[in-house]
């Protein structure tokens, strides 16, 4: 870990796409002018007030934000500080991505799109696209490793009930790095009409701004709700889960320039980051070209692309979003490595505990409270990204 | 930009029609085969040969190239290895060779370190699909050019004019046309929608050569390409080939005969 401050760090995304060494746009030709269509607008459709109106009118009607932002008390006591969880998991869908499907089908529809294909891993992204689709009457294309269509079968039997066509990706570790692959080839393939929807602050700029800004609505009700309970905006920590990082960038978005609050990221180091079977990017990778943004990633020697693994489907991925790789490097940004046994046993804590049963993912965030020495004056937000009902089958084997 | 001459603008110098520039994945079917490929193809008559440096995660290629990207990784290949395999090969190629793959592997070689091996072993180009012309430009254009080393960009049915005008400015040796919008391997033919495009490119007079490629997969699809460029370029064919019919000169032969007719 890290700790030398970079006085004066922007966290802005700069024009090229960069947060430090990390970011740009890695892309094929082929892809050029979707994506450049996408960064001479986006900002412009996401100033624009009847867009304002209609994204902030569907997250509150539809999506039911805000969502809480729930003192745990008796965690708290567990833990030895005052932990505070944003529900994410109260949102319509089950998790945080929801928001960010949101923004990005409106977005698609303002650059006159037919049709959106979109990546899961989890299978959460997969079903929050699925579901805007059906909402704006668009048609969906879901690629999904076949690995991971096993393990999230309900997921899979969600997206179909909603209208979605959901594509097996058969090359490689056939999970959500090959999803990845599958749904950019999909999109080289249809430069025209189709509009992919990324789900995590990833691939080439502008999605890893875009996104965060969609996510962002989760520190933005944070500062406000914790004001009204406790006076004051900034927690001293603010805890979240990386897989591409998306839920992490939102939770931590409105505070990346408030030195006092420390931004928190629990990544999946699978059976131990030394096991072979992690999935710990800042941990076990050096920096690299991925999915069109140059970031921290999990290779070999010689730059082929290493196989993660972690016991969540969501954060199985061997990169993380740029602006982490960058909070990373700088300095800004503590990252944990969270196994497997750690956040079943976190998992299982807070169900007991609080009467809440976190997604796999978001146990990941919960685990790392064990382990960030805390103060009992300690203020801790914790993202709780989503709900756990996807991951029973995982869990009820470890009951 | 004008570069110091290299086989590959020296090619382009003396002939400018029915140019044949045939793909293969380095390691491909076997770890060894790179020179007796490479020998088969310049037996055969073909005038460039481009040398794919396997990666994890091809996300421009279809499903033949990613099978023989994924087989050659099994095999062991890696840049280290075709270095060593290159090495001593222009003392019997003289065909102009590139190689083409993805940003990342050249990455953790070390971009300078690449070009300079790259000129060492007698590569003259290089085509790397995900580093796109600004970052190319803004990073590392200058290593390149220090040490020789031409890098092909590409244009699709979807590059705006003025995209192609700053790309034919930015290029030396040819442009890489993308024959339609799609990733490799496609076997739909040659539809008309896509001689329209080629009709425009070919009226905008560009200073650089030109080679179709994708979906280049026969004789018929070959010859239409030639007809709006100056040659083509056969990749996933050649894969298939070298799969089913092995690597023998004969077999090459026959590949290259079929696909000049
Ligand atoms: C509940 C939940 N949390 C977290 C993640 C990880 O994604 P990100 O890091 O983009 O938030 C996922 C991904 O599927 C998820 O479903």
């Amino acid at each position: 870990m890290q700790t030398t401050l970079e006085p004066q760090t922007s966290f802005e995304v700069t024009d090229k796409g960069f947060y430090g060494h990390f970011g740009g746009a890695f892309i094929p030709e082929m892809l050029y002018p979707n994506v450049e269509e996408l960064r001479q607008n986006y900002l412009k459709i996401i100033a624009d007030p009847a867009f304002q109106a209609e994204f902030w009118q569907l997250l509150e009607d539809y999506v039911g934000r805000p969502t809480p932002l729930f003192l745990a008390k008796r965690l708290s006591e567990k833990i030895g500080a005052t932990v505070y969880l944003k529900r994410e998991d109260l949102c319509h869908t089950g998790a945080h991505k929801v928001n960010n499907t949101i923004g990005q089908i409106l977005v698609a529809q303002r650059l006159g799109k037919k049709r959106i294909v979109a990546e899961t891993g989890a299978g959460q992204h997969g079903v929050a696209t699925a579901t805007v689709c059906a909402l704006m009457g668009l048609e969906c294309i879901v690629y999904m490793g076949s690995i991971d269509m096993e393990r999230q079968k309900p997921n899979v039997d969600r997206m179909r009930m909603l209208g979605a066509t959901v594509v097996p990706a058969t090359s490689g570790s056939q999970t959500l790095k090959d999803a990845t692959n599958e749904a950019m080839r999909h999109w080289i393939n249809n430069p025209v009409d189709t509009h992919y929807i990324i789900g995590s602050v990833v691939g080439p700029h502008p999605y890893p701004d875009m996104v965060a800004r969609f996510q962002s609505v989760i520190s933005q009700e944070t500062r406000k709700q914790l004001f009204a309970k406790v006076g004051r905006e900034n927690p001293d920590y603010v805890v979240a889960c990386v897989g591409g990082g998306s839920n992490a960038a939102g939770m931590f978005y409105h505070y990346l320039n408030e030195p006092s609050v420390r931004l928190v990221a629990a990544e999946a180091a699978g059976q131990g980051v030394t096991s072979g079977y992690s999935a710990a990017t800042t941990a076990l990778g050096k920096p690299g070209v991925l999915h069109g943004s140059r970031t921290i990633l999990m290779q070999t020697e010689d730059g082929q692309v290493t196989e993660p693994y972690s016991i969540s489907a969501g954060l199985d991925y061997p990169g993380i979003g740029p602006l982490h790789a960058h909070l990373f490097e700088s300095g800004r940004g503590d990252f944990y490595a969270i196994t497997d046994d750690e956040a079943l046993q976190a998992g299982f804590q807070l169900s007991k505990l609080e009467g809440i049963i976190p997604a796999l993912e978001s146990a990941h965030a919960l685990a790392a409270l064990e382990k960030m020495n805390l103060k009992p004056s300690d203020i801790v937000v914790v993202c709780l990204s989503g709900r756990g009902d996807k991951d029973l089958n995982t869990y009820s084997k470890h009951l | 930009m004008t570069l110091t001459q290299n086989r590959i603008t020296d090619l382009f110098a003396q002939k400018s029609e029915r140019l044949l520039n045939v793909y293969f994945t380095a390691g491909f079917p076997h770890l060894d085969d790179t020179l007796t490929i490479l020998r088969g193809l310049q037996a055969a008559g073909v005038d460039l040969v481009e040398i794919g440096m396997p990666y994890s995660d091809p996300v421009a290629d279809g499903e033949t190239i990613q099978k023989s990207n994924g087989k050659a990784l099994d095999n062991g290949m890696s840049l280290k290895t075709l270095f060593v395999q290159l090495a001593d090969c222009r003392e019997e190629i003289s065909v102009p060779i590139l190689l083409m793959g993805y940003i990342n592997p050249v990455l953790q070689f070390g971009v300078e370190n690449f070009c300079k091996k790259c000129q060492e072993v007698g590569v003259d180009g290089v085509i790397l699909p995900d580093l796109p012309l600004d970052l190319f430009l803004d990073e590392y254009a200058e290593t390149f050019r220090e040490y020789g080393i031409l890098n092909v960009h590409l244009i699709t049915p979807q590059t705006s004019e003025s995209r192609i005008r700053l790309i034919d400015d930015e290029s030396d040796g040819f442009i890489y046309m993308v024959s339609s919008a799609s990733i490799t391997g496609s076997t739909k033919g040659i539809s008309e929608s896509m001689q329209t495009y080629f009709e425009r490119i070919q009226a905008m007079n560009l200073q650089n050569p030109r080679l179709i490629g994708f979906g280049i997969n026969d004789h018929e699809t070959f010859d239409t390409a030639s007809q709006y460029a100056n040659g083509a370029i056969v990749g996933s064919a050649f894969i298939r080939h070298l799969d089913e019919n092995g690597t023998s000169p004969e077999s090459i032969h026959e590949f290259v005969q079929t696909i000049r007719a």
